[in-house]
């Protein structure tokens, strides 16, 4: 059963994309740690984790394509679930400081000290487990999606006004992480890391483990959702998104197939979140803020919605732009950024990938078509009147 | 209540009594009641605003009746029901326009609507068996597109989609089908071969056709109910009721 579900989602582009992540995984730590400063291979270590961070934001860009792309539910919200598990990851690290804050207090991160808190909240407990840590990783963004879902698709909320929901979501959520006795560090958020597993986070070793786990748990994804897609369920949700009440009328629950994958979505997004949170050193509420959710949406439509590779080369360059032009023209950027989205707008609709596919498809209907011709000059091919008769 | 309608009449597929709907003050059915029987094609003529599209939105459970009981096989309650409960009951509908998934190909459209268990995991590790291979072939072979069964829904011609849309009802294996306007748009060659298509269908069912094209229902042959203001107006044979005075004034035009 299992193996069906994989090897069906092994179809080729998802071979050589996984190919490709997992090359990457091992050749840029290697490039990283195994030649010297100097050599024209030699990749730093900023520079790793800035890849890192590119792919964690990659797979916050496929967990958005499997609703957006495939499910039709165009989330505004999907920051929150990557905040989420961002924070679930950062709270592990702040456990692992322990008395080598400021404040030197072995229980109490730095910031509760501050606020002359005397015990660790209830919902701190346990985080300074890292299996725990992890699967809170997995659940407080899964869980939210799921309480979120289940009234929002049970009381058939659609198109734009379930768009501005996950917006006013992602939107609350950033201000209650904002207020200091919400127990998250406020303003500042978690940060000032030591260690994770006894490693240092600052460790060159450690930033190559983290981009290589990266780059893995993308790959992870990318076989998880392609085998979601490419299954029955998977052509079930692209009916949703075409013909939503077909899909009812034929006895499909909807409103289980949209949790279902809002779920499995929200935690893709949880994990890229915790990935990220190390690599670049700290979380706080900013990444709740609602212009990062819309700026996932951006990357998916550039790559191409609904092709699972498309949002992650779309991640992947503009985030890459962003950095090189902030980098060599910072006045440059924003410019760059509208020229892109009219750009992809007018001339790409359906971004890089979709517009490469519909062209192979395209050659591929014509040589179809022509083999067709063939065939109906040899035997002519029944008219459905004829055929009746 | 099963045993009291037993006694009193024969067994019904479908059995509305008294139906009452109204939005926003305007009455859409008023006190409707009619009985479909198991194997029975009926006919539902009647002028826009009769009432017939709601009457199939009551019975498909997308709208909740204000007052009266709606039964299938005399025992089921459908008032109580949703639309993915009444269709795994075994109740197809085909929309007025016609509703197929337009990215997917004839093939995938037949196999989504396929009669299977429709739960996430149920479908996330569904397998094609032969038997359901068979199945699909049968029904491409009913509504003739066997020989496109790897186009793009999106690409067929407008007759092809109603009959597409008419195979997934049929690869549902419903027991009672209801058809809105299927002839709306056809060419008259794709008409006649529609009027075919329903006879057969409906050998093995029951089906109520909604429709305009009185050639189509005198093509069809059966019985016709005529509604008008959400109540029924007359029902016999489509001579009976187009000869009806009551008829010819609210709908057939004087």
């Amino acid at each position: 059963m299992i193996t069906s579900f994989i090897l069906r989602a092994l179809e080729g582009r998802i071979i050589v994309a996984v190919a490709v992540l997992l090359a990457v995984a091992v050749l840029v730590p290697a490039a990283n740690l195994l030649t010297p400063p100097d050599s024209a291979l030699h990749i730093p270590t900023y520079a790793v984790s800035l890849m890192g961070k590119y792919l964690c934001y990659a797979l916050l860009a496929l967990a958005l394509d499997l609703v957006w792309g495939y499910c039709g539910i165009l989330s505004l919200g999907h920051g929150a679930f990557f905040a989420l598990g961002g924070y679930a990851m950062g709270m592990y690290l702040m456990r692992q400081i322990g008395s080598r804050g400021v404040y030197g207090n072995p229980e109490l991160p730095d910031f509760m000290v501050f606020l002359n808190w005397k015990e660790l909240p209830w919902f701190w407990h346990g985080m300074d487990m890292f299996w725990f840590a992890m699967l809170m990783v997995l659940v407080v963004p899964g869980l939210l999606a799921f309480i979120f879902g289940w009234f929002a698709f049970r009381s058939r909320v659609n198109g734009v006004y379930l768009s501005i929901i996950t917006q006013a979501m992602t939107y609350a959520l950033l201000l209650a992480f904002f207020r200091n006795d919400m127990g998250f560090g406020g303003n500042n958020g978690l940060t000032d890391y030591k260690e994770i597993l006894g490693f240092s986070v600052q460790a060159d070793g450690t930033r190559a483990v983290l981009f290589a786990l990266s780059a893995i748990m993308l790959s992870l994804c990318l076989i998880i959702s392609s085998g979601i897609v490419r299954s029955k369920f998977g052509k079930v949700l692209v009916g949703v998104r075409d013909a939503e009440s077909r899909v009812r009328f034929l006895g499909f629950r909807v409103e289980n197939i949209k949790l279902f994958t809002f779920v499995v979505s929200a935690m893709m997004a949880g994990i890229a979140g915790a990935l990220f949170v190390p690599q670049v050193g700290i979380i706080n509420p900013g990444e709740f803020a609602p212009a990062n959710s819309i700026e996932v949406v951006v990357w998916t439509a550039v790559g191409g919605r609904g092709t699972l590779i498309g949002p992650i080369i779309g991640a992947i360059l503009v985030n890459g732009g962003k950095s090189f032009f902030t980098g060599a023209f910072p006045e440059a950027w924003l410019y760059a950024l509208g020229a892109l989205f009219i750009g992809v707008t007018l001339f790409l609709p359906k971004g890089i990938v979709g517009t490469i596919q519909a062209r192979t498809s395209g050659r591929r209907a014509m040589k179809a078509a022509v083999e067709a011709e063939k065939g109906r000059t040899e035997t002519p091919a029944a008219t459905p009147i004829q055929a009746a008769e | 209540m099963n045993q009291l309608v037993s006694e009193t009449r024969p067994p019904s597929l479908l059995y509305l009594d008294g139906v009452s709907v109204s939005f926003d003050g305007f009455k859409a059915l008023n006190s409707l009641s009619f009985v479909v029987e198991p194997g029975e094609l009926r006919a539902i003529i009647g002028p826009n605003g009769a009432g017939k599209t709601t009457m199939m939105d009551i019975i498909t459970g997308k709208t909740r009746p204000d007052s009266g009981r709606v039964l299938f096989e005399d025992t089921i309650d459908l008032t109580r029901k949703d639309e993915a409960d009444i269709a795994q009951l075994g109740i197809g509908r085909k929309f007025q326009k016609p509703t197929v998934f337009e990215s997917h190909t004839v093939w995938d459209n037949l196999e989504l609507a396929l009669n299977r268990k429709r739960g996430v995991f149920a479908t996330l590790f569904y397998r094609l068996t032969s038997e359901d291979k068979a199945r699909i072939e049968e029904i491409m072979t009913t509504i003739r597109l066997t020989h496109r069964r790897d186009e793009l829904a999106a690409n067929l011609s407008h007759g092809q989609k109603q009959w597409l849309e008419i195979g997934m009802l049929l690869a549902q294996e419903p027991k009672l089908l209801l058809v809105d306007e299927p002839v709306a748009g056809m060419t008259d060659a794709e008409t006649a071969e529609t009027a075919i298509l329903l006879r057969e269908i409906a050998k093995t069912r029951s089906v109520v056709v909604v429709e305009h094209d009185m050639g189509f229902i005198r093509d069809l042959g059966v019985k016709v109910t005529c509604l008008a203001e959400g109540s029924v107006l007359a029902e016999g044979s489509i001579d009976f009721v187009s000869s009806d005075p009551k008829v010819i004034e609210n709908y057939l035009g004087r």
